[in-house]
């Protein structure tokens, strides 16, 4: 199962960059959310895969032998959780770009970037 | 060690972590002398702070009293004691800027508020003991930065924060993925902990991959060569007073992120690494000055100098010796204070211009002397000449780089300095000695920017030269601030609490 998970993993990332790479501010915001999954799923697998519940027995006094770590997945919460706060300002972010700019093609925005035309004179909303 | 240090500790932190949400509801002007008390009052919690951690001692408490290495843990050694004293200053200094400095309409968004939450994030990030926990900081820092940036609604600002935000947000994924390999690997997430198990696991592959992971991370953050193309595409954008702060606060995080997870979990750099660390100094200087000395804008020109100026961080960093990474915490408050002075005078010039494009400006030494040796002062502190504080600290990290025999990176940071020299005669020369500009000036905001805004100038100059002057007592503090990280025993056992 974690070799599933491993391909898994390197796949989503490749796929994430694939997209960042391309030209559609869209995709550019699909392969950020991809990047996320692809982080979260590492640390997923990093803790182990396992079904039995990590529950301290009383005669031991240790949790049960190859139970899987809680504490990965306890991370994953807290990195959903913020990673649904930056999705959701990355996309108005790009749609208020898209809509200042007129074009969703990332190569024509360029406009910090030129020499002309900069800061001083940028267009306002 | 006693309550009241647990208190100090934690002051630099909830004051603006509390302020921030607490003052949401409020006028932008209850909001605007509320969120400068706030920053006054945490820059005295951070004084008192350093005082308590200056001699050496390290003062830690486990968040919701769960022992190490099992809850999230806060600490503050020398180097977190100083960074906390100087991020604080500054946000005070661009929140007093910024009155005058930031468009109304940008003050009614929140924009006070958000400060304080970046200031938040930093002080997290100084303060934190955990790795998660680091990226946790991170991360709020980040959302309140992307908020700032994009918050004039601008098409430059759009743009260059999209930039921004697709890097970090990369940086970010592969900072979170460092963290999941080393705790897999590692089994745990305290740094003091993580510390322990280096001395006999640093040289193993998945240990260095997590590492690497982290790295990139930190060095997209802190704008290192070739990961820095989002801070020249983003940071001229926004305005003056908020490229002071950004300039002081979130590279630098950056950098401190590298010197702390880099020696307490690589406490034994392999040599080809600390080659490879020293090239990337060397070309980010590089790479940054010949950047800046293609500008012809005042806040793009120095931004490009952001960049340049973070090679000497990491050349301080990866010189791996005492003398390099005391010089390298020297050189933190110098090129904080430098900089943030100089994109000060910048927002002036933009104030009084309409535009910080050097062939429109001009002949601003008759009407403002006093600015204009401020802005002198802290150009060439910048460049490195005697008597301001860049010279001593760029001749700490001179000293230190021929000790280690690292002769290419020391060459390279000389000749950088000439270059810096060259760009800050160009913006001095430009804004302030030659004649003003034929037709005048094209929107008569003020003949003289208000006290607001030329004082921050003034009060960091001073600083500089005071720092050129009587550098002793703050090369001192660094020479035993990177003692104490060398050799981080009294760290861990704060940590743990023996």
């Amino acid at each position: 199962m974690e070799i599933v998970l491993a391909v898994l993993v390197g796949l989503l990332f490749a796929a994430a960059l694939y997209l960042m790479l391309r030209r559609s501010i869209v995709k550019l915001i699909i392969g950020l959310g991809f990047l996320g999954h692809a982080a979260n799923l590492l640390i997923f697998t990093a803790g182990g895969l396992n079904r039995s519940a990590p529950l301290v027995s009383l005669q031991t006094n240790a949790v049960p032998e190859g139970s899987a770590d809680p504490v990965p997945q306890a991370l994953i919460l807290t990195a959903i959780v913020i990673g649904f706060a930056v999705s959701a300002f990355a996309i108005v972010l790009v749609k208020r770009t898209a809509a200042v700019a007129g074009t969703d093609d990332v190569d024509a925005l360029r406009t910090s970037e030129l020499p002309e035309g900069g800061s001083a004179e940028g267009e306002k909303l | 060690m006693s309550g009241t240090a647990h208190g100090w500790l934690v002051l630099p932190l909830l004051l603006p972590l509390l302020g921030a949400p607490v003052l949401l509801p409020w006028a932008p002007g209850v909001q605007r002398t509320v969120s400068a008390v706030l920053a006054a009052l945490t820059v005295l919690a951070s004084a008192v702070l350093l005082s308590l951690v200056r001699g050496g001692e390290v003062i830690a408490v486990g968040v919701g009293s769960w022992p190490a290495p099992f809850g999230v843990v806060l600490a503050a050694d020398t180097l977190s004691g100083l960074l906390l004293l100087v991020t604080s200053s500054l946000t005070l200094l661009s929140l007093l800027y910024s009155r005058h400095g930031v468009p109304g309409e940008q003050q009614e968004r929140w924009y006070f508020p958000l400060v304080l939450l970046l200031e938040a994030g930093v002080h997290g990030a100084l303060l934190t003991g955990d790795v998660f926990n680091l990226y946790v900081w991170f991360e709020v820092l980040l959302m309140a930065s992307f908020v700032l940036l994009t918050l004039g609604g601008e098409r430059s600002q759009l743009e260059g924060g999209l930039k921004y935000v697709t890097l970090n947000l990369l940086a970010s994924a592969f900072f979170l993925a460092g963290v999941g390999t080393l705790y897999g690997y590692a089994g745990s997430l305290n740094l003091a902990d993580l510390h322990l198990l280096a001395q006999f696991r640093s040289d193993e592959l998945p240990w260095l991959i997590a590492l690497a992971l982290l790295f990139f991370a930190f060095g997209a953050k802190a704008a290192v060569f070739p990961l820095f193309g989002w801070l020249p595409a983003s940071y001229h954008t926004p305005p003056a007073a908020l490229t002071a702060l950004f300039s002081a606060l979130l590279t630098k995080v950056g950098v401190y992120a590298m010197i702390r997870v880099g020696t307490l979990l690589l406490p034994d750099p392999p040599q080809w690494l600390q080659s490879a660390l020293l090239a990337i100094a060397a070309l980010t200087m590089i790479t940054g000055v010949l950047g800046a000395v293609a500008q012809v804008e005042m806040k793009r020109l120095l931004s490009f100098h952001i960049v340049s100026q973070i090679g000497y961080l990491v050349m301080g960093f990866a010189l791996g010796n005492a003398a390099g990474l005391a010089g390298a915490i020297f050189f933190f408050v110098h090129v904080i204070v430098a900089k943030a002075a100089l994109f000060f005078v910048a927002g002036v010039v933009e104030h009084r211009f309409g535009t910080a494009q050097l062939a429109m400006v001009g002949g601003h030494y008759a009407r403002d002397p006093g600015l204009a040796a401020a802005c002198f002062v802290a150009a060439m502190a910048l460049a490195g000449l005697p008597p301001f504080s860049g010279f001593v600290a760029k001749l700490q990290l001179v000293h230190a780089g021929l000790e280690a025999e690292a002769y290419v990176t020391v060459a390279a940071a000389i000749g950088v300095s000439l270059l810096t020299l060259y760009s800050m005669t160009k913006i001095w020369a430009e804004a302030f000695w030659k004649d003003a500009p034929n037709p005048p000036v094209r929107h008569g905001w003020a003949d003289k920017a208000p006290l607001a805004m030329r004082l921050p100038s003034y009060l960091l100059a001073g600083v500089s030269l005071l720092l050129g002057l009587m550098a002793a007592p703050l090369l001192d503090l660094a020479h035993a601030s990177a003692n104490q990280l060398l050799e981080p025993e009294a760290y861990v056992t704060a940590v743990f609490g023996r």
